[in-house]
C-alpha cells in the first residue's frame, strides 16, 4: 500500500471515499462491537432495548462470573475447558496440516518414484469435496474407529484436504535446481536440505497457512457438532449454540455474551496480529 | 521440470504415508460409502439393506421438499454471492481512492473473516432478536411486524445478511489486491486522454478485474452452499417451516435427525457432483487465464 493509485481521488472525492469506508467499517465491525458492549452490561440492561452504545459497568462482574462456574451452570462445561478444547482443535488442525502437507509436497517435488503423479492426483481430488458433502459416511467411520468424543476425532478428518499440499508443492517447485545441486555437492541429504535451506525459505508460507488453518479450525461447526456428544468435549462455538437454543426467561444473557466475545476474540487477534502474512498468503495462495 | 532430485526410493513413501493414510480413511472410504449407500435402501430398523439402483435418486429428485430446498439454496446463494461481492468491490474501490489510512481501514475490515459462520449468525440474531434485539426495536417502532423466527422471508433476510457480512472481508482483500495489480500505465493513459475516473473504472479497471471476479464467484458460491451451514443451523434451524432449508442442511437433517440414510446419501452424491462441476469450471477458467494472461 505504498504509493497512491492512479484511481486515487482528490479533494472532495477523497472525503466521500473516507465517508463510505467509515460507513463500511461501522457495518462490518458493529456486530462484534455490539456483542462486546452487551458483555459488559447486566442481564436486565441487555433485555431492555435499545442497548447503550458504550460499555457498561458490569464487565468485571460478568467475566469473573463466566470463568468461575457461570458458564458451567448453563452449558455444563467450564469456560476454561471450552477455550482449551477449541485451542487444541485449532492448533491440531493448523500444525497437523502443515506437517503432513509439507512432508508429502517434499516427497512429490524432490524425489522420483513410481506412482508419484498418481499419489499427487489422489491428494489433489480431495480439494473438491468439503467434509459437508460426505458427513454421514465419515461419521460412521468415526464411530467404527471409536473416535467419537476424542481430539483425534475432531482433528483428523479436517486435515484430509489438499489445499496446503498444493500450496507447498507450488512453492517448492520455484526453488531453483542450482540450490539443490549445490546442497548435494556439499553432501547434504534430504533432512539437511530441508532443515537448513527449504524450511527457512518456507517460513512466510508456513505463517500464512498457519493463520488460515487456525481460523478454519477455530470456526469449525458441523463436524464438532457431530462427533462430540459429551459437553466436556465441545468446542466453544458448539457450546454457545447449545446455550442459545435452550434459551428461556432465565438464560443469563450477559454470560452468553461473554462466551461469544471469547469465541470471537482469539481468531480475530491471530488475524489482526499476523495480518501481513495472512493477507499475502490468502491472496497469493488461493488463486 | 526438476533435473536434480534425491535418489532415495523408500523415503518419499514414508513422507507421503501420513497424508495418504488420512486421505484414504477419512476421504475415499466415506465417499465410497456415500456412493454405495445411495444405491441401497435400509429397512425400518436399519438391519437389512437392499439394492434399489437409482430409486433413491428418483425419490429425492421427485420430492417437493427437495425441490423446495433447491429453490431456497439458489435464492440464498445468488443473494449472498452478489451482495458480498458488490459491497466488497465498492469498498475496495473507495479504499483505492484514499491515500492515508488504508491500513487502518483494512485492519478493521478483516475481522469478520475470523468469526465462525455460526457465531456470525448468532451476532445478527442478537441484534435482530424480536424480543431484545437493539436493531429489531426501531423496526417495531416503525410499525413493522418483525419476527424472523416466525416469518420465512424475514428469516431468509437475516441469514443472507449474516452470511454476506461474514464474506465481505474475504472479497475485499481479493478486490484490493486485484485493483493494485492493474497496470498503472493503463489508468494513467486513460487519465491523460481525459477519461473521467468513473469511466476509467468501468472501461479499464472492471474488465481487468474479471479473473478476480470469476475466482470470487466460484469461492462465494461454494461458501454459500457449504460453509453457511452453521449460520442456518444456529439461527433458523432451516425454518420457519422449510423457508431456509438449504441442500446441505437437508442432508444433515435427513441423515442425522430423520435418519433416512438412502435419501441422505443420494443427496450427498448430488452435492458432490455439484462441487466437482464448480471446481472443474474454475480450473477450466484458470487454465485459460494462464494461456492468454
Amino acid at each position: 500500500m505504498a504509493e497512491p493509485s492512479p484511481l486515487a481521488a482528490r479533494g472532495a472525492g477523497r472525503l466521500v471515499a473516507h465517508f463510505w469506508m467509515i460507513l463500511g467499517v461501522i457495518v462490518v465491525a458493529f456486530p462484534v462491537y455490539y456483542v462486546f458492549v452487551a458483555s459488559t452490561h447486566s442481564v436486565q440492561t441487555i433485555l431492555r432495548p435499545p442497548l447503550p452504545l458504550l460499555p457498561g459497568p458490569e464487565a468485571a462482574a460478568n467475566y469473573g462470573q463466566a470463568f468461575e462456574g457461570g458458564v458451567r451452570r448453563i452449558g455444563g462445561v467450564s469456560l476454561w475447558r471450552l477455550l482449551a478444547n477449541t485451542t487444541v482443535v485449532a492448533l491440531g488442525i493448523a500444525l497437523g496440516k502443515i506437517a503432513i502437507s509439507m512432508a508429502s509436497a517434499y516427497a512429490i517435488v524432490f524425489f522420483r518414484f513410481p506412482l508419484r503423479m498418481a499419489c499427487f492426483w489422489l491428494i489433489f481430488i480431495t480439494l473438491m469435496l468439503p467434509v459437508e458433502v460426505r458427513i454421514q459416511p465419515t461419521y460412521k467411520v468415526m464411530v467404527d474407529l471409536g473416535l467419537i468424543d476424542t481430539y483425534p476425532g475432531l482433528i483428523l478428518p479436517l486435515i484430509a484436504s489438499a489445499t496446503a499440499t498444493l500450496l507447498f508443492r507450488q512453492f517448492f517447485m520455484t526453488i531453483p535446481d542450482e540450490l539443490l545441486e549445490a546442497a548435494r555437492v556439499d553432501g547434504a541429504g534430504p533432512w539437511r536440505f530441508f532443515k537448513d535451506i527449504l524450511w527457512p525459505l518456507s517460513l512466510t508460507n508456513v505463517a500464512a497457512i498457519f493463520v488460515i488453518q487456525f481460523i478454519y479450525g477455530w470456526t469449525q461447526y458441523l463436524w464438532p457438532l457431530l462427533v462430540t456428544n459429551s459437553n466436556e468435549m465441545n468446542t466453544i462455538v458448539i457450546a454457545l449454540k447449545k446455550m442459545i437454543s435452550f434459551a428461556d426467561a432465565d438464560t443469563p444473557w450477559n454470560l452468553v455474551m461473554v462466551t461469544s466475545v471469547l469465541a470471537i476474540l482469539p481468531p480475530i487477534l491471530v488475524v489482526v496480529l499476523m495480518q501481513r502474512w495472512f493477507v499475502k498468503g490468502l491472496v497469493e495462495t488461493e488463486k | 521440470m526438476r533435473r536434480t532430485v534425491f535418489p532415495h526410493k523408500l523415503l518419499p513413501w514414508l513422507l507421503l504415508a501420513p497424508q495418504l493414510a488420512i486421505t484414504l480413511i477419512f476421504f475415499y472410504w466415506p465417499a465410497g460409502q456415500a456412493f454405495r449407500q445411495s444405491l441401497l435402501r435400509e429397512d425400518a430398523f436399519g438391519l437389512k439393506s437392499t439394492f434399489v439402483g437409482l430409486a433413491n435418486f428418483r425419490k429425492v429428485l421427485g420430492d417437493p421438499n427437495y425441490l423446495n430446498s433447491v429453490r431456497v439454496t439458489a435464492v440464498f446463494s445468488v443473494l449472498v454471492a452478489f451482495c458480498a461481492m458488490a459491497i466488497a468491490l465498492f469498498l475496495a474501490v473507495q479504499a483505492e481512492k484514499i491515500i492515508r489510512g488504508r491500513g487502518f481501514y483494512r485492519t478493521l475490515m478483516i475481522w469478520p473473516y475470523a468469526v465462525a459462520p455460526a457465531i456470525a449468525g448468532m451476532l445478527w440474531l442478537f441484534m435482530f432478536n424480536p424480543s431484545f434485539g437493539t436493531l429489531a426495536w426501531p423496526l417495531r417502532q416503525l410499525g413493522l411486524y418483525w419476527n424472523p423466527l416466525l416469518d420465512g422471508e424475514q428469516a431468509m433476510t437475516l441469514v443472507v445478511a449474516a452470511a454476506t457480512w461474514k464474506q465481505i472481508s474475504y472479497n475485499f482483500l481479493f478486490f484490493v489486491a486485484g485493483l493494485q495489480a492493474i497496470p498503472r500505465s493503463l489508468l494513467e493513459a486513460a487519465a491523460i486522454d481525459g477519461a473521467s475516473r468513473r469511466h476509467a473504472f468501468w472501461t479499464i479497471a472492471f474488465p481487468l478485474l474479471a479473473p478476480t471476479t470469476f475466482f470470487l464467484l466460484v469461492v462465494n458460491t461454494v461458501y454459500a452452499l457449504f460453509d453457511t451451514f452453521g449460520i442456518i443451523h444456529a439461527v433458523t434451524g432451516g425454518g420457519p417451516g422449510k423457508a431456509t432449508e438449504t441442500l446441505v442442511y437437508k442432508v444433515y437433517n435427513d441423515g442425522f435427525v430423520n435418519l433416512i440414510m438412502g435419501d441422505s446419501a443420494a443427496q450427498s452424491v448430488i452435492l458432490m457432483v455439484i462441487v466437482i462441476a464448480l471446481t472443474a469450471f474454475q480450473f477450466r477458467f484458470i487454465e485459460r487465464r494462464v494461456h492468454y494472461g
